[in-house]
């Protein structure tokens, strides 16, 4: 097996340097009964490189890559273009082979990226401190009630949810907190022109522990979270800002800038790509250095070795659960390193320059393209304001659209019909996301697609 | 003709009198090719970009008043300098690519590229989790066959595919456990788990709001099952286990264990961190686990990754496999592999879910790796991953137990990992320094203080990758260091000295955080 090693002399050799008479013997603390004698019935033997691979790409041959689709999907997820460097540089072993760093003399490489990646998600979100990555954005954000749950000493136990966070998130906080027992106060979305940030911010009271709230929202829409921040403060409560394109925050005003305290969310847009959904990147930050101790997963930071030199560490590990055990203010070990260093690599080849552009020319397009769809007869745009994420209106079920659409190599974008089963107010609903990757092409397809599929 | 090595040198062993890095101080800091990089903040401009876009051409704006206008504050670098930047940064790390990781229950092995380029395959790295489902049944055939190996291999009867990392695993685990007892009206408090488990354990069951209490150990490093007997009842929900454990030792109870803990009610949750070195070989599903995450980044070799991204499923026993969350995959009669979502979990009579862990499906780029990884080796090959995992630890123990203390040594053999302590060494010299010198010799330390059991642990699991040659190198290093140890060596108080960095000062990284790089012109 071209993976171990060992040849069968060495086996020998080592059996009886060990005293042992078989392999068998070293597993005698296994119960007789337990044994199994030879290889699990019913599955295949070994397989060379060349085959694993060529049953591998008929799998993935029946599926439909985005590249060879006019796409627009997004929800959560964008397709955006990863330049060629960010994959060069997270295939090298020195960073997919090795292991969390908590070797830190020989682990700079990792620690100085993770450090680098802490201060570039930070400032991006507007924060003072952002983490070295939590799973994905869903983790992050139900981690962010969960932190705000312990700022409140467990004394305010309603969680106030937007009704435009997107639907599986709102489900993560919902299953999770079936076991630490708060009450979450949802509300199904509503199909308007812009989000309905009086209602939300009705629902918020004394008892409130945070205000959790996605910019741009799950419709594409901007809500004023400044307007909300102000209103869960003058409460006591902590806003949770939900952010899912980072691409947007190139474009638009940032979290911490207009007051929200903890900022979570997606980072896959930037170096990660799609990969069916997942692995992704979960970010994490807070706007007030007074809170990081409270915060969930690792953190890298700054200091100097024996000789005076900087150097990085994980720090602040009493928070952890490798040290605090059941006082953990988590569960999280192991997080999305890899995903993280993509992300910091692409970023790094953007630069504030090159993020504004990308974020400007998402937006022009999605204008564009905004524009062109609404001219179909049928389809009306819902958003007063997006950025590159917008809904429409469609005369006929979305979702079964999207499903004819696909037969011509088109994938639409997301059916609400999809996003949230059962709610029959919005079957019409489409979201559709435009990226630099969408062409004027692209959009013209769609576009006279759907003028017949319509008409 | 002269011998172009008349001295006899030969890699892997020391020049007498050289083996010091000395020499004059370079005007760069460097040392050749050790060399120092700044921060990506002092060597970028938020004017530099390394990737060519149209600039900004005015025209429609429907951001709604929200337009950034501050600066972000985010230095950019072109793409030479950044390759440069990460090339450098990446040679100042540790890697298995580099040599031996004796990482104890972190099982570092062998990384095959063949599943990192099918991971890149079009068809699974570049499908929206979205999409529908006829345009990626492939996608969802991947997870299914991996499900499906999963379940055969462990015995088991159902597998949760989604949870992110094993952390997230036996956090679906427990809750499949609190959701079965609710659903039987039985609201029990407490989670039991051995002092020698990961710390995961406790953190995970205090998280889904059970209390903790410790299963005590006998003195041979395993469960002791009387013990656990008398504290069963009504009020406990459950047991975690690690098996084989973290001492490196098979619970051979495992069995009774579970019958004890099902006859009193509770659930037995298994940590399946260690499932490499039984995988092939025992089927947990035999032994009466009901719930067990299997990290796909350990046993079945997908890339740490420096720290993640890992991933999770967790196996599932009849009982608890109908509170499973949401979404998973289920192939019907006709052999059409279904993603099963809220929506139609009822046609799949799957109506019990306790809900959903993470907003996708899970980790797919894992999944597709570790399919590769199983496909490659088969059934028989998995069965040698095992035997050759717990091969090579014990030729690690009985290598070195006459120099270092092997606590559980003479009780038998171990499995895929060799637990030492440091009992032995001179006075004022610890498991750390011991560990730090190791670096010297071009290895990564092995698990340091856990399990916490032993006092000073050092967890050794040199993996089914290693060659004879690489073990018998690095029991070298290991004896070497040992015997410096016991003797009293000081120079181990100070090492690492030729690594990247020396030791650092984590005590002051905690006591005043800079977690965030802060231009010097704006403070």
């Amino acid at each position: 097996m071209r993976y171990l090693p060992l040849t069968d002399t060495d086996r020998s050799d080592m059996l009886a340097k060990i005293g042992a008479p078989d392999i068998d013997a070293l597993f005698a603390d296994v119960p007789e009964e337990a044994r199994l004698s030879g290889p699990i019935e019913g599955l295949p033997m070994h397989a060379s490189e060349m085959a694993v691979e060529k049953h591998m790409r008929r799998l993935s041959k029946k599926n439909l890559a985005a590249a060879d689709a006019a796409f627009f999907l997004g929800a959560g997820a964008y397709r955006h273009h990863v330049p060629a460097s960010v994959d060069h540089i997270i295939q090298r072993g020195e960073f997919l082979t090795a292991y969390t760093p908590y070797q830190p003399e020989i682990a700079q490489g990792t620690l100085q990226m993770l450090f680098e990646f802490q201060t570039q998600v930070a400032r991006l979100y507007g924060c003072a401190v952002a983490n070295a990555s939590m799973y994905d954005g869903s983790t992050a954000c139900w981690e962010a009630v969960a932190m705000a749950g312990r700022v409140a000493r467990g004394k305010k136990r309603k969680v106030v949810l937007s009704g435009a966070l997107h639907p599986h998130y709102a489900e993560v906080v919902r299953t999770m907190a079936k076991f630490t027992e708060d009450e979450i106060a949802g509300a199904p979305p509503s199909l308007t022109a812009k989000p309905d940030d009086d209602g939300l911010i009705a629902r918020i009271d004394e008892n409130t522990s945070c205000v959790v709230v996605q910019y741009p929202d799950i419709l594409g829409r901007l809500p004023d979270l400044k307007r909300i921040a102000d209103a869960a403060h003058e409460k006591g409560a902590l806003l949770i800002a939900v952010n899912t394109e980072p691409v947007a925050l190139g474009a638009i005003k940032s979290p911490g800038e207009l007051g929200a305290d903890i900022v979570v969310g997606e980072g896959q847009a930037l170096g990660v790509g799609l990969q069916f959904g997942g692995p992704y990147l979960g970010l994490f930050a807070v706007r007030d250095e007074k809170h990081v101790r409270m915060m969930p997963g690792r953190l890298c930071g700054e200091t100097v070795d024996a000789e005076g030199k900087r150097g990085f560490v994980l720090t602040l590990s009493t928070r952890e659960q490798h040290i605090r055990r059941e006082k953990a203010t988590s569960n999280i070990c192991t997080n999305s390193g890899l995903c993280a260093l993509a992300f910091s690599v692409h970023m790094t080849l953007l630069g504030e320059k090159g993020l504004r552009r990308l974020a400007m020319e998402n937006h022009r397009l999605a204008c564009q393209a905004a524009d062109r769809l609404a001219k179909v007869p049928g389809v009306t745009v819902l958003n007063d304001s997006f950025f590159n994420e917008f809904t429409l209106l469609l005369e006929g079920d979305a979702r079964s659209i999207v499903r004819d659409l696909t037969k011509r190599d088109i994938l639409a974008g997301v059916s609400l019909g999809r996003l949230f089963p059962g709610n029959e107010s919005l079957a019409n609903g489409l979201l559709v996301a435009v990226t630099e990757t969408t062409t004027e092409e692209d959009v013209e397809t769609l576009a006279s697609a759907l003028e017949e599929v319509l008409a | 003709m002269n011998a172009p090595n008349a001295s006899g040198w030969k890699p892997g062993t020391p020049v007498e009198g050289h083996n010091a890095m000395s020499g004059p101080d370079t005007a760069t800091g460097n040392r050749a090719l050790m060399l120092e990089e700044p921060l990506l903040f002092e060597i970028g401009h938020a004017e530099t970009t390394g990737v060519d876009l149209p600039e900004p051409q005015g025209g429609a704006n429907r951001l709604g008043g929200f337009d950034r206008k501050a600066a972000i504050g985010l230095p950019g670098l072109s793409e030479p300098e950044t390759v440069r930047h990460y090339t450098r940064l990446s040679r100042q790390n540790y890697a298995i690519d580099l040599g031996l990781f004796p990482l104890g229950s972190c099982t570092m092995k062998h990384n095959p590229r063949l599943n990192e380029k099918i991971a890149r395959m079009p068809g699974f790295a570049d499908v929206h989790p979205l999409q529908p489902v006829d345009t990626v049944r492939g996608a969802l055939e991947v997870i299914n066959e991996l499900a499906f190996w999963l379940i055969d291999l462990t015995g088991m009867y159902g597998v949760a595919m989604s949870p992110k990392a094993g952390a997230h695993g036996e956090l679906c685990g427990i809750l499949c456990i609190r959701a079965a007892l609710e659903a039987r009206g039985d609201a029990r408090e407490v989670i039991l788990v051995p002092e020698s488990a990961h710390g995961t354990n406790p953190a995970t069951a205090a998280f889904a709001g059970y209390k903790v209490e410790d299963i005590p150990a006998t003195p041979e490093g395993r469960v002791d099952l009387e013990a656990l007997k008398a504290r069963l009842g009504p009020d406990v929900a459950g047991v975690m286990i690690t098996n084989p454990n973290t001492c490196g030792l098979f619970e051979r109870d495992m069995k009774a264990i579970s019958d004890a803990v099902h006859e009193a009610g509770g659930f037995v949750y298994c940590d399946g961190a260690n499932f490499n070195a039984i995988v092939g070989k025992v089927r947990p599903g035999d032994l009466g686990v009901d719930a067990m995450h299997i990290n796909l980044h350990k046993t079945f070799s997908t890339p740490h990754g420096g720290g993640g991204p890992g991933s999770g499923p967790v196996v599932l026993s009849e009982a608890l496999a109908p509170y499973g969350p949401l979404p998973f995959t289920a192939r019907d009669r006709d052999g059409v592999v279904h993603l099963v979502e809220e929506e139609n979990a009822a046609e799949f009579e799957h109506t019990k879910a306790f809900g959903r862990m993470t907003a996708f499906h899970g980790q797919m780029g894992m999944f597709t790796r570790a399919l590769a990884y199983i496909l490659s080796h088969g059934a028989d090959g998995l069965k040698q991953v095992a035997e050759d995992a717990v091969l090579n630890a014990n030729y690690v123990l009985r290598s070195l137990d006459d120099v270092l203390d092997a606590p559980f040594g003479p009780s038998g053999p171990c499995m895929h990992e060799a637990l030492f302590s440091d009992k032995g060494f001179a006075d004022g010299l610890t498991t750390l320094d011991l560990a730090k010198a190791l670096i010297d010799e071009g290895y990564h330390p092995m698990t340091m203080y856990f399990p916490l059991v032993v006092h000073g642990a050092m967890l050794v699991e040199p993996t089914e990758t290693e060659s004879k040659a690489a073990l018998d190198q690095f029991i070298m290093a290991l004896r070497s260091v040992a015997e410096r140890a016991k003797a009293g060596d000081a120079s181990l108080r100070t090492a690492p000295h030729y690594a990247p960095r020396r030791r650092l000062d984590e005590t002051q990284a905690a006591r005043k955080p800079v977690l965030a790089w802060n231009d010097p012109d704006m403070t």
